[in-house]
């Protein structure tokens, strides 16, 4: 049975003829089980992915010259609103679940994740969110157009699509926190004997740690939405000025919320990367129990530097003081983080297949996005710099060249165990080459008209900003499409099973060094169930001992 | 001997045919601008400096990183036959790297602390403004100071705003930054901003100034700068405030002591001169003139110079309201706001007179298709506000 898609090639009827797994659409709708579920939730963000691009074209569109060609400011604010609520809650978020949902019982051995039904739940909650979400754009009066931060007391002057927004956020938000949940109860409860917490892959460890920050914070955001809420509609006045209420007070829940949510996007990029940069160097990853410390403390850290989003709120002194300085606290584990990857490369024997390159791509570009958040993190600078283009410029090094590119690194490394079949190299470096050049086409000239002072969410600007406008918005189409590249070049043809076949360990020489971790104990495609008994595992916990059986 | 921004700029300008004729706008951005702007206050100058420092200083550990990285990639591949090394930890290595960066975050936050300090201090000053936001527009009241009483909005030029929905073809250097009443100040004095807004969270800041302060409703915030240098000065809005965000510019404008003097005296004679005796009885042709100039400075910016209104905000052009028989319907909405489904109107009543509010309401209910030839004395209004 293939793993990714029903009824083409291989009816390997024998892997799974004892479970009477449902076909058909019934597949799909009553999946329990967590490669399905896992392709389901990777499938959905790639959707939401490219509509959150179009919103993010029909941006650049506008902003190709100076005046209004294609929109009014009224649909512009609801496209960057929309563009960040999808790109934030519908394609990264639920990416990263998905990959959690493939990889997470095949790296521990666990036959499934600890709840299943619930898993099904979890995802089948974020297709009818998504639909309001994106549904809103036809609701009378538009979209949300409050930003994706949705301040108060903006958001009161919005139409009924702002309560569909605020309804989609919830139901996302408990869908994410069932998802948090299954998989620490999974990490903590199912793994295979010998496999010992500190012999845990790292990407399970950082989701682990990502599971408790998304518990933690969810539920302030679905707090301050709820407020705003009977704000809105109950004469609550808890963000009104107008009844004694503190619109500032929203700003610190919301970034209370916010900044662990940052790491949530971040963390899982981080396993990733630190499962394929060892494979690749036919190294052991550097400082595993230091990497394990690094991103704990990153974890605990993004929780005391909220404030840090809101230094021209007119903080007093001391305040800003301490956000500054536990902010740029930061920059030490993740300094740590970077040094250990680069420690893990050297004196490696490296090769540069297309997971390689792009492990290599976001080490180097997501640094970009670090210092300039040193930078940020400064507070005499950001006064300067706050809700211009510069600090748009940031949080896309971070968000795209750090999640997106370590997504990508990650499918190129998996996709041979989810599809059965190897993508095709050459497309894949295209895709790289294409991607990475593109986006510093798109992102680097932004750092300039943020130092100029290009305030951010502007439908229209002065003229002196036109030229590097232009240049921003013939990178974001060719950004843009690349990913249709992708889309066509590499992401189908694996799909439908084209391809070389996959062997068991893609990344192995044949004297097996490289890839190492239970997921490559398994065949390619992995069977449609793995490890329904637990597995003997060697002292460092990454093979198989004894029976061969992996299913 | 080019430099490299001029280097840069010819470059960019031969990818961009249609790049804009425009020039660098002294006090404003720059053409192809690379850097924060020039500084003319101390605040701006140390800012500017601290950022020199950081850029340095993230540059040299991006360079060293990677040098390190780069080289690994060039000589440690299978490619050339390298072998992989068994290494995989060293607690002595992991500890200086971790002690390495905190050092130095803590060099960087020295004098970082140091710029923020002085940059809150916004005590002793020789002027003190309110400044508040308005969807889409700036109040000032000068409070304290040379200059106390003297109030007035800071609107951009609504042909600007014209040429914004036409594509803005051949505009202007000060295109989106042109006011028509900008704040004006005295050069070497300590100006204190307090910030405020009347609806939702703006924000206002001035680069050459190095001061950005947010706005909030129902709250005032402060901050503060003494300019150096004589001139205009711009910024615009800096927190997404609506759909007119892009449209609320800040003109500063510097002038020498004896200037100010004399703008003051200027001002505070207008100001008596405005002072209208809301009992005088007005015709229907001077209302109309004086509503004309209301409409434009006050109400276009959403309802548009042709009364239709956009998206959320309802047309007046053809308005059961502003036809209705019963004058004070208008009145009402016009002093007091209204709030709907989709839209918020704001209430004028404290900021415009009885006069200016009379004035537009005869303009609105006698222009576009509406022919009500209804006129509304100033009396009216007086009579409305209770």
């Amino acid at each position: 049975m293939s793993a990714v898609l029903p009824g083409h090639a291989a009816d390997h009827a024998h892997d799974d003829h004892h479970n009477h797994a449902p076909t058909g659409w019934r597949r799909w709708v009553y999946a329990t089980n967590h490669k399905d579920i896992g392709t389901l939730y990777l499938l959905f963000a790639f959707t939401m992915l490219m509509i959150g691009g179009v919103l993010a074209l029909m941006i650049r569109t506008e902003l190709f010259e100076p005046g209004l060609q294609f929109v009014n400011p009224e649909l512009f604010n609801q496209l960057t609103t929309m563009h960040g609520l999808i790109m934030v809650f519908g394609a990264i978020m639920p990416a990263f679940v998905g990959f959690a949902n493939w990889m997470v019982p095949l790296q521990i051995g666990a036959p499934d994740m600890a709840f299943a039904r619930m898993n099904n739940f979890s995802f089948w909650l974020v297709i009818p969110a998504a639909i309001t979400l994106v549904g809103s754009f036809f609701m009378p009066g538009g979209a949300p157009a409050a930003g994706w931060t949705i301040y108060a007391p903006l958001t009161l002057q919005m139409g009924p699509s702002m309560d569909a927004a605020i309804f989609a956020l919830h139901i996302l938000g408990a869908s994410s926190i069932m998802g948090s949940i299954n998989i620490i109860v999974t990490i903590l409860n199912m793994r295979a004997p010998g496999m010992t917490l500190m012999k845990m892959p790292m990407f399970c460890w950082t989701w682990l740690i990502t599971a408790y920050l998304l518990i933690a914070v969810m539920p302030v955001l679905a707090g301050a939405i709820t407020m705003t809420l009977t704000d809105r509609h109950f004469g609550t006045t808890f963000f009104n000025p107008a009844g004694g209420g503190d619109p500032v007070m929203f700003q610190h829940i919301f970034w209370f919320f916010g900044h662990p949510e940052v790491y949530i996007m971040i963390l899982p990029a981080f396993g990733i990367i630190s499962q394929v940069v060892p494979a690749f160097a036919r190294k052991r990853l550097f400082g595993y129990a230091s990497m394990v410390y690094a991103t704990s403390s990153i974890a605990i850290l993004s929780f005391i530097v909220w404030a840090h989003h809101m230094f021209t709120t007119g903080m007093p002194v001391t305040g800003q003081l301490f956000f500054m300085y536990a902010t740029m606290l930061i920059a030490v584990p993740t300094a740590v983080k970077i040094f250990n990857w680069i420690a893990t490369m050297w004196q490696g024997s490296m090769t540069f297949e297309t997971p390689m390159l792009w492990a290599v791509g976001f080490i180097f570009v997501f640094t970009m996005g670090g210092l300039t958040g040193l930078i940020l993190a400064m507070a005499p600078i950001d006064l300067l710099l706050q809700d211009t283009y510069y600090v748009v410029a940031h949080f896309h090094y971070v968000l795209v060249a750090g999640s997106l590119f370590a997504m990508f690194a990650g499918f190129y490394y998996w996709s041979p165990k989810w599809t059965g079949v190897m993508y095709n190299e050459r497309n894949g470096k295209i895709h790289f080459w294409s991607s990475l050049i593109s986006f510093n086409l798109t992102f680097f000239p932004m750092h300039f008209l943020g130092l100029a002072g290009m305030p951010r969410r502007y439908a229209d600007y002065p003229a002196q900003f036109a030229d590097f406008n232009m240049v921003v918005s013939i990178g974001a189409f060719w950004f843009g499409l690349s990913q249709v590249y992708f889309l066509f070049a590499v992401l189908l043809p694996v799909m439908r099973g084209k391809g070389e076949k996959a062997p068991q360990r893609p990344w192995n020489d044949p004297d097996g060094a490289g890839a190492e971790g239970l997921e490559w104990e398994v065949p390619s495609p992995a069977p449609f169930h793995t490890f329904e008994t637990p597995p003997k595992l060697n002292a460092a916990a990454t093979k198989i001992v004894g029976a061969a059986a992996a299913h | 001997m080019k430099s490299i921004s001029t280097k840069l700029a010819s470059l960019l300008l031969a990818l961009s045919p249609a790049a804009y004729a425009v020039q660098d706008l002294p006090g404003g951005p720059a053409v192809l601008q690379l850097n924060l702007h020039p500084a003319v206050t101390r605040i701006a100058v140390e800012q500017g400096w601290l950022h020199w420092f950081m850029l340095i200083a993230c540059t040299v550990i991006f360079i060293l990183v990677f040098s390190v990285m780069f080289y690994s990639i060039w000589k440690h591949r299978k490619s050339v036959g390298h072998p992989a090394a068994n290494f995989h930890e060293s607690v002595t290595v992991e500890v200086i790297w971790t002690i390495i960066p905190f050092l130095i975050v803590i060099g960087m936050a020295l004098p970082a602390t140091k710029v923020l300090v002085a940059s809150k201090d916004t005590s002793n000053a020789d002027l003190t403004i309110k400044a508040t936001g308005y969807q889409w527009k700036w109040g000032y009241d000068y409070l304290k100071g040379e200059g106390e009483g003297v109030s007035f909005l800071s609107t951009l030029d609504p042909t600007h705003r014209e040429m914004s929905n036409e594509g803005a073809k051949d505009v202007p250097d000060d295109y989106l930054l042109k006011v028509d009443n900008p704040l004006v100040v005295p050069v070497n004095k300590k100006i204190r901003i307090i910030t405020t807004a009347n609806d939702v969270i703006h924000s206002w800041g001035v680069p050459s100034f190095g001061v950005k302060q947010d706005a909030i409703p129902g709250f005032v915030r402060d901050t503060w700068f003494r300019s150096e240098k004589t001139g205009d000065f711009y910024g615009q809005c800096y927190e997404l405030c609506g759909k007119e965000h892009a449209y609320m510019p800040i003109h500063v404008k510097v002038l020498a002591a004896a200037e100010y003097t004399a703008w003051v005296a200027d001002q505070q004679k207008k100001m008596a001169a405005k002072a209208d005796d809301p009992k005088k009885v007005w015709t229907l042709a001077d209302l109309e003139a004086r509503g004309e100039k209301v409409y434009a400075g006050t109400c276009a910016a959403c309802h548009q110079p042709n009364g239709k209104g956009a998206g959320p905000i309802l047309p007046l052009d053809g308005s059961p309201v502003v036809n209705d028989a019963d004058k004070n319907k208008q009145i009402q909405v016009v002093l007091n706001g209204r709030t709907s489904a989709t839209g918020q109107m704001p209430a004028w009543k404290g900021t415009l007179s009885d006069t200016d509010i009379a004035a537009v309401i005869t303009f609105t209910k006698n222009h576009w298709s509406n022919h009500t030839g209804q006129l509304v004395q100033p009396a009216e209004v007086l009579a409305q506000r209770k």
